[in-house]
């Protein structure tokens, strides 16, 4: 590579940047603020008074600690969604792959063509089927829609022809191991990178979720922190006393939200990183 | 290494090809039924089933007197000609022919960017731009939604500490764009990162022998890398055709903001919602979604066939 800089580019990126942080910036320095000072005082920059952490303490205990509920279900319905969506790519994926039996073309297509139908064209009739099996209002409303990845499936299946060379899975069965056996002790490690960028990518999909909750959920107990959210916006919007008391905690609730995912994004990059390169070549 | 492994070993044994074959088509093809049983039960359960239902649902209607009859039809002729479905259908369109390309062309020049190995701390823009994709949508429609607004948002406060009127953010002539706007903070970074991991598997001779002809940056990026990143772009459009189509949390929450700018029927989705479950009108609701699907399906094809059909010409 040349060693040359391009201090013009780098100059438009640069504002490019502030474009995508600046927002965020401003919710960092909103969740600081009282409600007073929230109005009164320049929105990009800190106010006299740091409310930071009676923000967050307010936030967190208000209305008997609902807000800390919200995000214990969020990372409820999400770690258990995208963890069993991911298991399941990987074991189909694999099986896709690595053997051929009748129909193999024929499903692994299907599921392919099924990466175009969209989520929220599905969510009012499974809603309406889940709600004769009784199961509305159940966190498994959440956690079995969503366990459906068609482009996990897709992205597993690229990533484990490459990945699991069929030598080793030959060497594994010479030497007596069973098929799960090869693919729980030999395969699996072979195919972490797509595993965790599966695992990410539906993991933000529950967890930014917001359809299928607000139609699956009306007990407030359940929902999850972008469905609690919402409703805390809409009580700050309908007006009265409390309106600014409200705001202030839709302000550091989101905040507090947008903090977790952020942060397992910028810890695991190395492995979706490489796990999105597999699937976006051959895509 | 493996790969030699295997090599070195199937030199040893030279039967060996016919006894994998053997293996291969008898035993264990059962186990290949088992390895994706799983997904494909769940898939069928909580995708195929929903559909067929919602198509099974959309051909009865419920009358007053009579209870709920089969109608055919008749529910699909409803959608095809009523105004508010046909003008959501027409709003996100005109959304997805703004916002798209937009969206597109800023996450191919800032990949191209990161790519170019000209920038100082490429990492710092690839992890940044990125960031938004981690915000929920609800999280990101707030946001923007106090940062638009006229009594604390900082564009209202620059404005009036300036002098000047408010920008209407909120108002219906702007909403369209206001929502875009949300929507191309939300995924540029996604798409970038996807064409950008695109971009690095570029074979890199390619590169050594488009400097050896005498080609800069942009040469190398207009001929090498933007053909190379077909397939990527690909992707990406189909994604933000299904997107677009499918627009419901921005508008829903913007709706608290302008109630009078955004109605119920102002995506498809959001009129399917208030159909089922403020107006109880689940026949016709499944109808829609159903409608709303195959729209999705179909214009994802389209996109498919017109992109494909113009490389080969």
């Amino acid at each position: 590579m040349t060693g040359r800089r391009s201090n013009l580019l780098t100059i438009a990126m640069v504002v490019l940047l502030i474009y995508f942080l600046l927002p965020l910036f401003w919710l960092l320095i909103a969740s600081t603020k009282n409600v007073g000072d929230l109005f009164s005082s320049f929105g990009l920059w800190f106010a006299h008074d740091f409310s930071f952490f009676s923000n967050v303490r307010e936030t967190v205990t208000n209305g008997g600690w609902v807000f800390t509920r919200w995000m214990g279900n969020t990372v409820l319905y999400s770690v258990v969604s995208a963890g069993g969506a991911a298991f399941l790519c990987a074991l189909g994926g694999y099986g896709f792959a690595k053997y051929r039996f009748r129909g193999n073309a024929a499903m692994s297509g299907l599921v392919l063509g099924a990466i175009m139908v969209p989520t929220t064209a599905l969510a009012i009739p499974t809603y309406l089927l889940f709600s004769k099996a009784g199961l509305v209002n159940t966190p498994l409303a959440i956690i079995l829609p969503s366990l459906v990845s068609p482009f996990g499936l897709y992205l597993m299946r690229i990533y484990a022809q490459d990945a699991v060379p069929d030598g080793i899975i030959e060497a594994a069965r010479i030497d007596g191991a069973g098929e799960f056996r090869i693919f729980f002790q030999v395969a699996l490690r072979m195919l972490a990178p797509g595993v965790v960028t599966v695992l990410l990518f539906t993991l933000v999909a529950t967890w930014n979720n917001y359809f299928l909750p607000l139609i699956m959920l009306n007990n407030p107990d359940l929902y999850p922190i972008t469905v609690g959210l919402a409703a805390w916006s809409s009580q700050a919007g309908a007006g009265g006393g409390t309106t600014g008391a409200v705001l202030s905690l839709v302000i550091t609730g989101s905040f507090l939200s947008v903090v977790p995912l952020i942060a397992a994004f910028l810890l695991l990059q190395r492995y979706w990183q490489s796990g999105l390169a597999a699937g976006g070549v051959k895509a | 290494m493996s790969v030699n492994t295997t090599e070195r070993l199937e030199a040893q044994a030279p039967g060996r090809g016919e006894v994998r074959r053997r293996w291969r088509g008898v035993s264990h093809a059962s186990t290949g039924y088992l390895f994706v049983a799983p997904f494909m039960l769940v898939f069928v359960a909580m995708l195929v089933l929903p559909l067929a239902y919602a198509a099974y649902l959309s051909l009865f209607q419920e009358r007053l007197i009579g209870g709920t009859v089969f109608a055919g039809l008749s529910n699909y002729t409803r959608a095809l000609t009523d105004p508010r479905l046909l003008h959501g259908v027409g709003r996100v369109a005109l959304f997805f022919v703004i916002q798209v390309p937009i969206m597109l062309v800023v996450a191919l020049l800032a990949a191209l960017a990161i790519d170019s190995g000209l920038l100082r701390m490429a990492k710092v823009f690839r992890l940044g731009i990125f960031l938004p994709y981690a915000v929920p949508s609800v999280v990101a429609a707030l946001m923007w939604g106090y940062l638009y607004g006229p009594d604390f948002g900082p564009f209202a406060q620059l404005a009036d500490s300036l002098g000047l009127a408010a920008p209407k953010f909120l108002t219906s002539g702007w909403m369209l764009g206001s929502l875009a706007n949300v929507v191309t903070w939300e995924f540029t970074g996604y798409n970038m990162i996807i064409l950008y991991a695109a971009l690095r598997a570029v074979p890199h001779d390619l590169y050594e022998a488009a400097a050896v002809d005498g080609a800069g940056a942009i040469r190398t990026a207009w001929s090498i890398k933007i053909p190379a990143l077909r397939p990527a772009l690909l992707v990406c459009l189909i994604f933000s055709v299904i997107g677009s189509f499918q627009l419901f949390s921005e508008p829903q929450l913007m709706q608290r903001l302008a109630p009078s700018v955004i109605d119920s029927g102002y995506t498809p989705n959001l009129y399917g919602y208030s159909l089922a479950f403020t107006g109880q009108e689940v026949n016709y609701a499944a109808a829609v979604s159903f409608l709303l699907g195959a729209v999705i399906v179909v214009a994802s094809y389209a996109v498919l066939f017109i992109t494909t059909r113009r490389s080969r010409s």
